[in-house]
């Protein structure tokens, strides 16, 4: 049985919708600025990837009440992917509609606001929906209950990484007879108090001007940009959709030992075991979506684990998140949008920023789009804790057929 | 002793779920919260701005039988009578 994803809902900082966004990531466009949400002046990192308030003016008076932002987000982008997908799901028996989503931190600027009232007021002020609001499963819940979906639902909780899972699990839901699965996530993080949960990491930049931030696989990468938003996915069984932007071909997760075991990292192990489960080698990968961490040691693994997968400069590697931020449960659910949306342009979207430290022998798809066959990508996504997740997208049937080459010259073999 | 309206009920109502939409006239103040679109949690919105409203504390075993608008005007109304 194929999975294959239908429909696209992008919810970006540099794009609403799948259209806006790929335009502006071919073009290099970058939603990262200073944060406006609130004043951030004071916070060590201060720089952020913001939605356009744009994209949930569409959700209506009543959920705005009882969901926060970052559920708005993914009401609006379960928006967009249904009607990408041109799927109406009244027309499909309600038991056979999934929604597994992931989500990193919930509900962070509705509590911090009911939080707020406790302390200020008393029990009484807190809103009854910071009950629902905050908690992971609140997206997941309210599309589900907004498009009438009582197939299996769920959420995963695995900061960056959870992008990926959700989709292996909605490729799960199928196969216990959903028709089709809203999947994906989105974040919301740039609240005052979130933005201090994560600082917690010590892995936020503290640059103040966006071009010396999240500077991922540069020598002096100083942290990553926190930003919101993400995509929301459609998974179906292949056949429904004419036109389906590509194929879920294989999943592998691994977790990473404990500090100061004196074990490897594992994320190598998650990108063989992730080309195993998809049967294919890595030759006939031709483009990764990097985790791109934008810290020097994170950086190292991963180019460290492409390099023993690829070899040097073995296979193009590419960062558009370089333009949004890290978007943590959003982050990895966008990565695989945009790895989709590259196997239909057959292009490579481009990382922006310095070049890459010679010393990790990356070929690292820099400032300008790289047109190329792409029959498959590999996304990878790591999650704070050590969670690590690989992923292989294939190419839909025909989207390689023109293009001038079968077999890429570009790599070195493994 | 002021009464708490229907008036004042609907912008409660319109505030409390951001709904300009909220209706409950005449042919509307007998149908249940739940036919109206409002779940047990918004009831539940509803009354704490009702207390915070009014600084009264709406006892439990009132609000656990009231299903309607008319039933809810009655029992804060009966609330601020016995307050006098």
């Amino acid at each position: 049985m194929s999975a294959v994803v239908t429909g696209i809902g992008v919810v970006a900082p540099n794009g609403i919708g799948h259209e806006a966004y790929w335009s502006a990531t071919l073009a290099g466009v970058s939603g990262v600025g200073p944060i406006e949400r609130f004043d951030a002046s004071g916070y060590r990192c201060c720089l952020g990837g913001e939605v356009d308030d744009a994209a949930i003016a569409g959700v209506p008076g009543r959920l705005a009440a009882q969901t926060d932002r970052w559920t708005q987000l993914g009401l609006a982008g379960t928006e967009l992917a249904l009607a990408d997908a041109g799927l109406d799901p009244s027309t499909v028996d309600d038991y056979r509609l999934a929604v597994i989503t992931a989500s990193s931190s919930g509900g962070n600027e509705f509590g911090q606001r009911e939080i707020e009232r406790l302390w200020a007021h008393s029990p009484e002020h807190v809103s009854a929906y910071q009950s629902i609001a905050w908690f992971y499963a609140a997206t997941t819940g309210q599309v589900a209950i907004r498009h009438g979906m009582r197939g299996p639902c769920g959420v995963v909780v695995a900061e960056q990484a959870g992008g990926l899972e959700a989709l292996s699990d909605a490729r799960r839901a199928l196969d216990s007879g959903a028709v089709a699965v809203v999947t994906g996530g989105t974040e919301a993080p740039l609240s005052p108090y979130a933005l201090v949960c994560q600082a917690t990491s010590g892995r936020l930049t503290d640059a103040a001007d966006p071009a010396d931030a999240y500077r991922p696989f540069a020598a002096d990468a100083n942290g990553h940009v926190p930003g919101e938003g993400g995509a929301m996915l459609i998974v179906e069984q292949a056949g429904r959709a004419a036109a389906p932007y590509g194929t879920i071909r294989g999943y592998a997760n691994t977790f990473d030992p404990r500090p100061g075991s004196g074990r490897p990292p594992s994320l190598v192990r998650a990108i063989r075991l992730a080309l195993q489960a998809a049967h294919v080698t890595s030759e006939e990968i031709d483009v990764v979506f990097a985790d791109a961490a934008g810290v020097p040691e994170l950086d190292r693994i991963e180019s460290d684990a492409l390099r023993a997968v690829f070899g040097p400069h073995g296979v193009p590697v590419t960062a558009p998140k370089t333009m949004t931020g890290r978007l943590y449960a959003g982050g990895a659910s966008l990565d695989v949008a945009t790895a989709l949306l590259s196997l239909r342009h057959q292009i490579i979207p481009p990382t922006i920023g310095p070049a890459p430290d010679p010393r990790y022998e990356l070929d690292l798809v820099l400032r300008e789009p790289r047109p190329a066959t792409l029959r498959n990508a590999l996304v990878l996504a790591r999650g704070y804790g050590g969670f690590n997740s690989a992923m292989v997208l294939g190419a839909a049937p025909g989207n390689t057929d023109g293009a001038a080459r079968s077999d890429g010259p570009h790599r070195t073999d493994d | 002793m002021p009464e708490f309206t229907v008036g004042t009920l609907t912008r409660i109502m319109r505030e409390c779920v951001r709904d300009a939409e909220v209706d409950l006239s005449a042919d509307r103040i007998d149908t249940s919260f739940e036919e109206l679109g409002y779940d047990s949690l918004a009831v539940l919105e509803i009354v704490a701005r009702i207390n915070q409203e009014l600084g009264a504390r709406l006892p439990d075993e009132a609000i656990e039988t009231t299903s309607t608008p008319r039933q809810a005007l009655a029992v804060v109304n009966d609330a601020l009578a016995e307050r006098i």
